[in-house]
């Protein structure tokens, strides 16, 4: 089947769209001609970025107070199908609230979904998608079959985004209908929480820690290390599942992809959950006890040795730079 | 307050995974168990029933060839009862399919006040399950919950996004997905291990609960090729001397970030 009309699902940030929303009008537009971003907000802040990116229409529900974007933007992109504008292929970001619309719209459309994947191709009438399993080792290609719309969820960083110096998005408004007991969650305070330094999906170098700290107090040397390579600090989800780190510090499949220039895991077996993740490093060191660890079967440069005596030799060493 | 908890048993992770030549889908044939993820859900369950008072929790799992060995681990933990789906039919079930099982499953328990998954399986990790259930059951979710607790009657979460977290009231009936760490999973007595050998698991096909397998055919997508991913090749591996931190300002040195 022919890709006539893609949507992206949109998310802005501070004001501006964010990276992955912009990867993913970029992959859009090399399918089609045709690409509309659906946003769950307000569009008139972006519409021209959104534009530079690709994308020719976009479809704003406007303030969704307080409303869960997974049942407001399904259900608006329900009604706009249900209204003659179905797309062939709708492109969403693997993160929580794009998740949530996929799953919801999965449900009213009765469409499967394909979710973790890293691209999407149409090859003739074939609509092909690639998504990475066991740890990134095997690479499945699955097709869609019947009609569509398809629905896909990517990985942050599948593609890279680039301005293609279109148009500002021609604004249309998209009514949220009402959404009945589904609706019945509101979110009533928001918390930002402050981190200093670069963000972990975003940062140059990532220095991640993972069991072999051995502690909690531990971490520490980890965080130290990540400020002064100006990088950011991560985990593995041993220690964000023991608790000693917030879930928005864990790297790998159920947290965050990162594709730093250097990636220090420290005292991480490399279980393929956290490989998914960081594999995508341009240089890995590693450093732990155990040599036939996992980790040294990507790391670039591996030590073998007790994380407890390399790190604070290494940060001493920097310091004193 | 009565609440039902989904649970996946899966091939032990510490295993490698294999898929099946036939299908292309997750080999699931060996010993399962209860999926890691799933012990939060079941633990939150608990304690919100005790903080209750009263009421009960219950196990739904969807599983081949009537594995109950996870669903066990549940019911030591303190679940009083459970429903196994388990129908050759619904082999290579979708995330969709699987939703509208569980749904059903979730139906013949006569619903309940909250319903609590995990915010995604360890084997499969589709990740929408929770939320396409949500739908079908006609149901408000709070997903990536990563703290909860009822409050006259109205469900109080934080939920977990990209900048922070927020705080996210629910009316009730609800179902929430929770993260991994939102609360400590307690370890079956051995008490409870007993007590759950006679706890019932009523299994079920999926024409019992009214629900029509879609199978392959209906997935509306089939796998087409598997290959293997280009291999990163290892580096220089060296024996910590005392000395190696040198190796790795070297290392950072010649790549110029430091």
């Amino acid at each position: 089947m022919a890709i006539n009309s893609v949507w992206v699902f949109a998310q802005v940030t501070n004001g501006a769209a964010t990276t992955g929303t912009l990867e993913l009008l970029t992959k859009a537009r090399s399918l089609s001609s045709n690409v509309t971003a659906v946003l769950g907000g307000d569009a008139s802040g972006v519409a021209a970025q959104l534009g530079e990116f690709g994308a020719t229409k976009v479809y704003a529900t406007g303030d969704l107070a307080g409303k869960l974007p997974g049942v407001a933007v399904s259900g608006a992109m329900k009604a706009i199908i249900d209204g003659g504008d179905k797309p062939d292929l709708i492109l969403f970001p693997q993160n929580y609230e794009g998740r949530d619309v996929l799953a919801r719209l999965s449900v009213k459309l009765n469409k499967s979904v394909l979710t973790n994947s890293i691209d999407v191709a149409v090859d003739g009438d074939a609509v092909n998608a690639t998504t990475p399993i066991f740890g990134g080792n095997t690479l499945v290609t699955t097709t869609f079959t019947g009609e569509g719309p398809y629905l896909v969820a990517f990985r942050p960083k599948s593609f890279t985004a680039e301005a293609s110096g279109g148009a500002p998005a021609a604004i249309t408004a998209a009514a949220v209908p009402d959404l009945g007991a589904t609706g019945g969650a509101k979110v009533t305070a928001v918390h930002v929480e402050e981190s200093t330094g670069p963000k972990l999906d975003e940062a140059n170098i990532v220095v991640s820690g993972g069991r072999g700290l051995g502690e909690a107090d531990k971490y520490a040397m980890v965080e130290e290390l990540a400020k002064l390579l100006k990088g950011a600090p991560g985990a593995s989800r041993a220690i964000v599942d023991a608790g000693w780190v917030p879930y928005s510090y864990q790297v790998g499949q159920t947290g965050k992809v990162v594709k730093p220039s250097v990636y220090i895991a420290a005292g991480i077996s490399g279980a393929t959950q956290h490989m998914v993740g960081m594999k995508g490093a341009k240089n890995i060191i590693a450093i732990n006890k155990d040599k036939e660890a996992p980790i040294f079967g990507i790391a670039d440069l591996g030590i073998v040795g007790d994380v407890h005596k390399v790190l604070p030799k290494l940060i001493e060493a920097l310091k004193g730079r | 307050m009565n609440v039902i908890v989904c649970v996946k048993q899966i091939p032990d992770p510490a295993l490698p995974g294999a898929l099946d030549g036939a299908t292309n889908t997750l080999k699931r044939d060996g010993k399962l168990i209860l999926d890691d993820s799933d012990a939060y859900g079941v633990e939150m369950a608990l304690q919100l029933v005790d903080a209750a008072g009263g009421g009960e929790v219950s196990i739904i799992s969807m599983a081949p060839n009537g594995e109950t060995a996870g669903m066990r681990t549940a019911l030591a933990m303190g679940a009083a009862k459970g429903i196994l789906v388990s129908d050759p039919a619904l082999q290579g079930s979708d995330a969709l399919t699987t939703a509208k099982v569980l749904a059903a499953a979730v139906q013949r328990l006569g619903g309940a006040d909250l319903i609590i998954a995990a915010t995604e399986s360890s084997d499969g990790y589709t990740g929408t399950v929770p939320e396409q259930m949500a739908e079908v059951l006609g149901l408000p979710s709070v997903t990536f919950a990563k703290k909860v607790k009822i409050d006259g009657g109205v469900l109080k979460a934080n939920r977990q996004t990209e900048e922070g977290y927020d705080e996210v009231e629910c009316a009730l009936p609800a179902l929430i997905s929770v993260t991994a760490g939102v609360v400590e999973p307690r370890y079956p007595s051995f008490k409870g291990i007993m007590a759950a050998k006679s706890k019932p698991v009523e299994e079920v096909t999926a024409s019992d609960l009214g629900v029509t397998p879609a199978g392959w055919a209906g997935a509306g997508q089939k796998v087409t090729l598997v290959a293997q991913a280009e291999a990163r090749q290892a580096g220089e591996i060296v024996e910590d001397d005392g000395e190696s931190f040198g190796k790795i300002v070297a290392f950072l040195e010649n790549l110029k970030v430091i």
